[in-house]
């Protein structure tokens, strides 16, 4: 069981570079969606000789709100904006991999400091090198669909975070979380198609211009 | 048992050139045709042997060194690596540096030659190679620090019968070292072997100018190093344990080699190759996988 959340780690840690060092929008989402999924196994995989009802749930919400319904959001919003590649990202590719890495050594030097205990010594680094990716997205790229992308790899990193204790944390502060992030999905959805029809494309950087 | 390292060394001098078959007869048979026959290359290098060569009036004396010192140096590398987990001839601690930068040597021999022609398409080649070959560079000694720190042993005749394949460090090191085995060779998603369209290719086009025994020397010096390079991946893959029969284990190492040209045969006949703005980033995904694989080992 060891050996199989190792791997999902790992899996983890590449999907965080990938995303990093990809361009094409629709590769991102599934890679993002791909995630979702892996997490929603990882719950269940990291408690398996007690799976509660509470378990499942959480793992089920994730598994289907990140592996299906913000893919399908996302993917409704690339046919709507037509955009398919981010063009200038102000982090170049592969600088924003070598960034990655740099936030991957970070996270294994952070995660040895912190007085936290884990089941597997690689849960506590890839979930800090997951929301380091995320808020790097986030600042690192124009495009309002890859910030976007951004907002749900961070709360993807926060998720494995509380995975690590997950008898800790209220099911309610987790199922907050989830909402929180599906309603700003769904707003970014919206923004994305009025930034889209106000400006021909989605580059958020240009909403300075509406100041007076 | 070095009557059994001196036989690996000659099986690598014969088969060398067998591996550059195999690639070819696995495209032609994905692209339906009956191809060039299997000993193809040997039947090139002997033809090349028996011609004359041409020089150009403005090269000077590093053109004519630049196949000999070439082989030379492929030669000492098939010395260092260890076939079938008989410890190679040359092996010593910290041998594994001395085999990525002898084949260092030998690129920048080839790299200088080509330069030294004053030709432009050489010229773009020879910093094309270059270019590439500094970003492969770390993906390859990254990898291979991983594997002697998870090992404990800094010589390749030590390290590779040591590893086990099954953890996911070894398998994080293998993707990148098959990447870079692809590069370093100039097969297909970084360089098509079978262009001559000089805007285009990046090894072929460095030794455009050299011709007979010179060209020779470069055919068979491509094939060891394909050998060479080959022979570390497999050396992972495929760990020979030191108690079972020697001749056994060669046989299968061997084996594993001709398995991973029908494997680059495959890659080069389902993939195209990649826009040259496009190489650095898989050379660089490459060297990342290698850089994981390390924190991973160093946890």
């Amino acid at each position: 069981m060891n050996s199989a959340i190792e791997i999902m780690m790992i899996l983890l840690v590449l999907s965080d570079m990938a995303l990093l060092g990809l361009s094409r929008l629709r590769t991102c989402i599934s890679i993002v969606s791909f995630q979702g999924m892996l997490l929603g196994v990882l719950a269940l995989t990291m408690q398996l000789s007690a799976i509660t009802p509470r378990l499942i749930l959480i793992a089920a919400a994730s598994f289907i709100i990140k592996g299906f319904i913000f893919p399908f959001l996302l993917r409704r919003g690339i046919r709507e904006a037509g955009a398919q590649y981010e063009i200038e990202p102000f982090v170049g590719y592969i600088m924003s991999v070598i960034a990655g890495l740099a936030m991957l050594g970070i996270s294994f030097w952070l995660g040895a400091k912190l007085p936290l205990f884990a089941a597997n010594t690689l849960l506590i680094p890839a979930a800090l090198t997951t929301l380091f990716t995320g808020l790097f997205l986030i600042i690192a790229r124009k495009n309002a669909l890859n910030q976007c992308l951004g907002y749900i790899i961070m709360e993807n990193g926060i998720y494995t975070f509380g995975i690590v204790s997950v008898a800790e944390i209220p099911l309610l502060v987790e199922l907050g979380i989830l909402l929180d992030v599906f309603v700003a999905v769904f707003v970014m959805g919206i923004a994305i198609y009025h930034i889209n029809r106000e400006f021909d494309h989605l580059d958020s950087d240009r909403l300075n211009i509406l100041k007076g | 048992m070095p009557i059994a390292s001196i036989i690996n060394i000659c099986l690598g001098l014969l088969l060398a050139p067998l591996l550059l078959g195999i690639i070819n007869k696995t495209k032609a048979f994905f692209a339906g045709r009956t191809g060039q026959p299997l000993f193809q290359a040997y039947l090139d290098i002997i033809k090349q042997l028996r011609k004359g060569v041409v020089y150009s009036q403005t090269t000077s004396l590093i053109f004519r060194a630049g196949p000999v010192i070439g082989l030379a140096s492929v030669l000492i590398a098939l010395a260092i690596v260890p076939l079938g987990g008989v410890a190679a001839p040359l092996a010593f601690s910290g041998d594994l540096l001395i085999f990525a930068y002898i084949l260092g040597l030998m690129r920048f021999f080839t790299v200088l030659a080509a330069l030294d022609t004053g030709s432009s398409f050489e010229g773009m080649g020879a910093s094309r190679e270059v270019l590439f070959s500094a970003l492969a560079e770390p993906a390859l000694l990254i990898g291979l620090a991983a594997i002697a720190r998870e090992t404990h042993a800094m010589s390749l005749s030590q390290m590779l019968p040591a590893v086990s394949f099954l953890s996911p460090e070894v398998v994080l090191v293998t993707v990148a070292l098959l990447i870079v085995y692809l590069c370093e060779n100039a097969r297909i998603p970084f360089d098509d072997p079978n262009t001559h369209l000089e805007l285009t290719m990046i090894h072929e086009v460095m030794v455009l100018d050299h011709s007979g025994p010179d060209f020779a020397f470069i055919l068979y010096g491509s094939a060891l190093k394909l050998w060479v390079l080959g022979l570390v991946i497999i050396g992972i893959v495929f760990p020979a344990s030191s108690g079972s029969f020697w001749f056994i284990s060669v046989i299968s190492a061997i084996g594993g080699l001709f398995f991973l040209a029908v494997i680059v045969g495959i890659i080069e006949s389902t993939m195209a190759r990649l826009r040259l703005i496009r190489i650095p980033q898989l050379l660089v995904a490459a060297g990342s996988l290698s850089l994981f694989a390390f924190i991973l080992v160093l946890r």
